[in-house]
């Protein structure tokens, strides 16, 4: 196993460079200048063409687009991500809070999508075809196609405005995650919990369910096999909602004012504030790695055939 | 004696409509070994799930199945599993499938045991271990702790014939057994059939296409051909004088297929026995 993770880890580096290179390149094409960025943070009040050249010098702008890259690429090795161009401070100090931020509200509804997805699936597949397995597949068709800000603000006008149970904005109390977490795991699970139910359903046409029912196993047995069997299938599908949940929390965070990566990152995009930009696409990328990673060792400890592969 | 009756056994699909076993009725005499022969899709195999009413949902049966003068159509679930496994049990065509993937052998030879016998743990691995040796094979206990995937195909259904000596039923309804095995195992399955039944006296119903295995082991053969039985009589009568001119088809057409068989189990061809 321990083979297997470092073989991972060689395999991820190829890809992070090519996606932070991308990245690079993308944010290179915009149109504006990096020092006009700089400039308008700090307030200048008038942008002189000396002082651009000299913060472009001050920036390493004037060197080669590859030379920048590489620069940036040793840098990041040391977990130097360079300085944001608005406020100044280095970009890990910005990054790191909302990453842990954002990851809390990522692990809960993980969690919260996990529970509920199973629970329904199960349900689903052993009522197949009948009144509550239509409803439940109905209810959560309409659920799910309903954008997350239209649901956030009906959410937010119910709970918070007109019964003034829950908080309509920041994580101050474990009653901020409420909200967030709900319209999260209602837009998730609505897929989630169908790739239970249909691996439930092709389970329960395998001959070792005919076998174990023509041995005469009570039927309490019968259905754990098929659980434990079709969970394999979800093990590595939930996995991947955690980078998934990771990168798209962006309409969440911005309606329930959550400081998170999605705030985060909106707002570094509309100001132009490329070292963060940077560094958010890269750390995302990583955690798509290892989450990938991590879900195959899972799956390979609950599934036999592959523990003996790898 | 008549141990099982079936009389007028019709299989439909509960959705669609269309009928998959029309009117099917036929006899197993205590001890003694039916062939269910025919091409696939006749509806063979629909006919023994339909005996152990273990057909998938969606499928529904009609008609009359009297084993031991109780009709078992009639029975609620609770009293139909009392009898599977027990009294009537299965052996499937692909050991592979036919044991859960995720858990090692002796997890579903255990549990089936303890549903049926009130052996404790010593005593079950011991029953184990003797029967799986008397069906050759060796390291009964390290086959035991082995996934399905890590053993052969003929291994898994020399286990299933195992499991089967233990619980001694009394008819066995054995579905393509040697169908996806190769030459020699197929050889070493069908010497342990013969042994079941020379063991246990069980009564068998034995679907196969392969005409060479069934003449070695059958005493009345049954031909279905898309959903109805068209001949049946004693092996014997089928394979040399047969009526129906697509048992006839069939018996030929395997004679020519079979030859290596048949050099193998070291026995006379179908035409010449």
């Amino acid at each position: 196993m321990g083979r297997y993770i470092f073989k991972r880890g060689l395999i991820s580096v190829p890809l992070l460079l090519v996606v932070s290179f991308l990245t690079f390149i993308l944010n290179s094409l915009s149109p504006m200048d990096p020092a006009e960025v700089v400039l308008h943070a700090q307030g200048v009040p008038r942008i002189t063409d000396e002082l651009l050249e000299e913060t472009r010098l001050a920036l390493g702008l004037d060197r080669p687009l590859l030379v920048r890259y590489w620069n940036w690429f040793l840098s990041c090795l040391r977990l130097d991500f360079g300085d944001s161009y608005v406020t100044g401070k280095p970009v890990w100090s910005l990054l790191g809070p909302a990453f842990l931020n954002t990851l809390k509200l990522t692990m809960v509804s993980v969690v919260a999508i996990i529970i509920l997805s199973i629970a329904l699936g199960v349900l689903c597949a052993l009522r197949e075809g009948k009144l509550l397995d239509k409803s439940i597949r109905g209810i959560s068709f309409v659920l799910t196609a309903m954008p997350s800000y239209l649901l956030a603000s009906l959410l937010v006008l119910y709970f918070s405005v007109k019964l003034d149970l829950l908080p309509t904005n920041g994580m101050d109390t474990i009653g901020s995650y409420i909200l967030p977490v709900t319209v999260i795991t209602i837009s998730y699970a609505g897929i989630y919990f169908r790739i239970v139910r249909s691996s439930m359903l092709s389970s329960l046409n395998e001959d070792y369910v005919l076998y174990g029912r023509a041995c005469g196993l009570p039927e309490r047995k019968i259905t754990r096999r098929i659980l434990r069997n079709s969970l394999q299938v979800a093990v590595s599908v939930f996995c991947m909602a955690i980078p998934i949940i990771l990168g798209s929390t962006v309409v969440v965070e911005n309606i329930f004012a959550w400081p998170g990566l999605g705030t985060l990152s909106v707002n570094s995009i509309l100001s132009r504030d490329f070292p963060i930009i940077q560094a958010y696409v890269l750390i995302l990328a990583a955690s798509f790695v290892i989450v990938n990673t991590f879900s195959d060792m899972v799956n390979a400890w609950v599934n036999p055939k592959l523990r003996e592969d790898g | 004696m008549n141990l099982l009756e079936v009389r007028n056994l019709r299989v439909w699909d509960g959705r669609g409509g269309s009928v998959l076993v029309s009117d099917s009725s036929f006899q197993l005499k205590k001890g003694s070994c039916l062939a269910i022969i025919g091409e696939s899709g006749s509806g063979k195999s629909l006919t023994c799930r339909a005996i152990m009413r273990l057909n998938g949902r969606g499928l529904l049966q009609s008609g009359e199945i009297r084993f031991k003068g109780v009709d078992l159509n009639e029975l609620d679930e609770r009293e139909m599993r009392s009898r599977r496994g027990k009294q009537l049990y299965m052996i499937l065509q692909n050991g592979m499938r036919a044991f859960d993937p995720s858990s090692v052998i002796g997890v579903h030879l255990r549990e089936t045991l303890a549903r049926h016998y009130r052996w404790n743990k010593n005593e079950t691995t011991e029953k184990l271990r003797q029967a799986m040796q008397s069906v050759r094979l060796q390291d009964p206990i390290g086959i035991l702790n082995k996934y399905p995937h890590q053993l052969s195909g003929g291994m898994l259904q020399r286990v299933m014939i195992a499991l089967a000596l233990l619980l001694e039923p009394d008819v066995i309804l054995a579905d393509e057994p040697t169908t996806a095995l190769d030459t020699v195992s197929k050889f070493e399955v069908v010497e342990q059939f013969i042994q079941l039944r020379e063991r246990t006296g069980c009564s068998m119903i034995f679907v196969s296409h392969e005409l060479g295995v069934v003449r070695k082991l059958a005493d009345e053969v049954m031909v279905m051909r898309a959903g109805s039985v068209i001949e049946s009589g004693t092996a014997a009568a089928i394979f040399s004088n047969a009526r129906h001119d697509y048992t006839r088809y069939l018996t030929s057409s395997q004679r020519k297929l079979n030859d290596r068989f048949q050099e193998l189990m070291g026995g006379a061809g179908i035409a010449d026995r």
